[in-house]
């Protein structure tokens, strides 16, 4: 039982001293980011990823890790006393949360979400130990004909999953595929897009884009947002959630975890997604429905368990096929690069250290999580209490000087405040910069593999379709790409008659549409 | 609660009915425009670059391939977003993330040359004072002892080699 040495040697670094205070370092940061609303998990992982440099690969992802599940619990909490989601993920808990508080029962809303995520989270890193080495296993006869589809159909999917506007997110994704090119050509040596510009020869670095499009472009976005002030909420009472109440939520947990997990897993998946798929089937299998936004328990359970069940189950075809599943991802494997560990198949055998170390700091980040939802909500909620005004100068602050010191050069900072900039407009204009950030993040190995392929097959784009994995990677890359514009053509068809499909992807729509 | 749709100082959020209105078909128009012309820029620098054979692709082959997608998507975003109907008007409120940046590329020219203090403290007065309504006195006192923080952990503790004066 080689793997289950790994596991329990996992665990033994994961009680490390410096790991274990990385790991609640993430968990309080994620925990607090979750509460402000404004930041989001994607931005405060760029704005902090120059500080992962100088420690160990294995340490940096415990914490960045531990902040992206940690803004799940944390999202919940203004969702619920304000009204105001703190994260993506946690938009749909605003329905029933918030009408739950009015009633006087937030403390059993933010008890039960805790329970639930914590539940969701435990399962899904069950799931994630068990899954993640067969993946591994079966990928490890990837070639680059495999490995080139598998990043385009990445790319395609988290476009057209992505909220907001699909052609535009393509386009995101498409300036993410031509910012990757900047730079010295890996096979002929060619200087591309440089513009004879030195700083531009050896490409352009994760780092600061990342920093910019979400960190510092949020930052711009959320000065002018600002107007729309917050309140401060009222104390919460008791978080502890009775046995009554756990009882009535224990079916919508149960679903929600396991929904979680494999919409985690989906490339363009995530918490998001899973949050709103997870409300959508409560609603629809609960007997009486018109409950829901009036303070229906499951209404809470259900999506608070399943984002963070898929907030973990996203790991999954990260570290096991080396392909990001959403934008926060693109961020995980941009920190995993700058270590100089490229994710891949390869990664559970060559670094059962970084894989199993991770993997099991999740259990203790989301007890920690759990005791700092529960008996100590009341003191993140006076969190809200600081100021977005005092709090805007701190994080572009930070921000700034950390682009600074990648490689103690002005030319990142100036980047970073250019595509700062960029991200600011995309948002303005209705682009997601998420596809772009994962693109240019896949760039090089698409166009690697892609190339490789050619040279494999003398140039005969019909190789890919001798083998089976990348043939059937690319046919459903042709369904996704070909589904919605047959589904739209045929919804102006029947616009006239007023009457939708009730396929899965349309009740989704509709569910977006509503909150 | 329904009030807080017409009133834009309540607490508004993610939900649609707060939601600020959309950019609408000019600002569509003129994101098109553009991806389309960085699409166009790269099919030009693409094909200068050489495109080689499929079978030995050149340094070129790529970046075309990406820039014509570009450039059709940008098309077909001009049809279908015709109406508008994503995106966000700019307001008056977006003169402070104009403001915002321009204190960011000051701090970007200035921090090679008198280092990160003085450019750092007037920055976060400005954002305090002037973009986030704060008073004199908060926004004074918050923006020293924020100044003195970011000193404390990148020059002493991480030791970083962030310019600095002192």
């Amino acid at each position: 039982m080689e793997s289950l040495q790994n596991v329990l040697a996992g665990f033994a670094v994961v009680l490390e001293p410096t790991n274990l205070l990385y790991c609640l370092v993430g968990v309080v940061i994620g925990m607090l980011i979750g509460v402000l609303p404004g930041l989001g998990p994607a931005a405060t992982i760029a704005i902090l990823l120059p500080l992962t440099y100088g420690v160990e690969p294995v340490t940096a992802i415990i914490m960045l890790a531990g902040i992206f599940y940690g803004a799940q619990y944390g999202g919940t909490i203004t969702s619920v006393l304000l009204r105001l989601p703190g994260e993506a993920s946690s938009v749909v808990t605003v329905l029933d949360g918030h009408a739950l508080a009015r009633q006087g029962r937030a403390g059993t809303a933010l008890g039960v979400a805790a329970v639930g995520s914590f539940i969701g989270g435990t399962v899904a890193i069950i799931g994630l130990t068990f899954l993640a080495p067969l993946v591994a296993g079966f990928a490890l006869d990837f070639g680059p004909p495999e490995y080139a589809a598998l990043a385009l159909l990445g790319i395609l999917l988290v476009s057209t999953i992505a909220s907001g506007a699909r052609v535009k997110a393509l386009i995101a994704a498409t300036i993410g595929l031509l910012l990757a090119t900047v730079g010295r050509d890996a096979f002929t040596g060619a200087e591309r897009f440089t513009f004879d510009n030195l700083s531009l020869a050896d490409g352009i670095d994760f780092v600061p884009v990342a920093m910019g499009l979400f960190g510092l472009g949020e930052i711009l976005y959320n000065l002018e947002e600002r107007h729309r002030a917050v309140q401060a909420p009222g104390k919460v009472a008791n978080a502890w959630p009775s046995r009554k109440d756990l009882r009535e939520s224990s079916g919508a947990v149960t679903r929600g975890s396991v929904l979680g997990f494999f919409l985690g897993i989906l490339p363009g998946g995530g918490a998001t997604i899973a949050s709103m798929a997870a409300y959508a089937a409560e609603k629809r299998r609960a007997k009486d429905p018109s409950r829901f936004g009036k303070g229906a328990i499951e209404g809470v359970a259900g999506p608070e368990t399943a984002n963070n069940a898929a907030a973990t189950s996203s790991f999954i075809p990260l570290l096991t096929l080396g392909i990001p599943a959403n934008a926060t991802m693109a961020l995980m494997f941009g920190a995993l690069l700058i270590q100089g560990i490229t994710p891949g198949p390869q990664l559970v055998t060559e670094h059962p250290e970084l894989f199993w170390g991770v993997v099991n700091s999740m259990y203790i980040g989301n007890v920690l999580l759990l005791i700092m939802s529960i008996p100590l909500v009341g003191l993140f909620v006076r969190i809200l209490r600081v100021r977005a005004a005092i709090l805007a100068p701190v994080t572009a602050l930070i921000t700034m000087i950390g682009a600074f010191t990648i490689n103690n050069s002005v030319f990142d900072v100036l980047l970073v405040v250019v595509f700062g900039a960029i991200g600011y407009l995309m948002k303005k204009f209705g682009f997601e910069p998420g596809p772009l950030v994962l693109a240019f993040v896949l760039g090089s190995l698409l166009e690697d593999s892609l190339r490789r392929s050619l040279l494999m097959f003398d140039g005969s784009a019909a190789g890919f379709f001798t083998r089976p994995i990348s043939a059937t990677l690319l046919v459903a890359f042709v369904v996704v790409a070909v589904l919605p514009l047959v589904r739209s053509v045929r919804g102006r068809r029947t616009a006239g008659s007023g009457s939708g499909s009730a396929s899965g992807g349309s009740v989704q729509n509709r569910e977006e549409e509503s909150v | 609660m329904e009030s807080t749709a017409v009133d834009p100082a309540g607490p508004a959020g993610a939900l649609a009915d707060d939601a600020p209105p959309s950019a609408g078909p000019v600002a569509n128009l003129a994101a098109c425009v553009v991806t389309t012309g960085v699409g166009v820029a790269g099919v030009v620098g693409a094909t200068a670059l050489g495109l080689g054979t499929p079978a030995q692709p050149g340094a070129g082959l790529w970046p075309l391939a990406i820039s014509v997608a570009m450039v059709v998507l940008s098309l077909a975003q001009l049809l279908v977003g015709r109406r508008g109907g994503d995106g966000e008007k700019f307001s008056r409120y977006s003169w402070l993330s104009l403001a915002g940046l321009a204190t960011l590329l000051g701090l970007v020219a200035l921090l090679p040359v008198i280092g990160f203090e003085i450019p750092a403290l007037l920055l976060s007065l400005v954002w305090m004072r002037f973009l986030g309504g704060e008073s004199w006195r908060s926004a004074v006192l918050y923006s020293v002892l924020v100044v003195g923080v970011l000193y404390g952990v990148f020059v002493g503790a991480l030791g970083t080699n962030v310019p600095h004066l002192l």
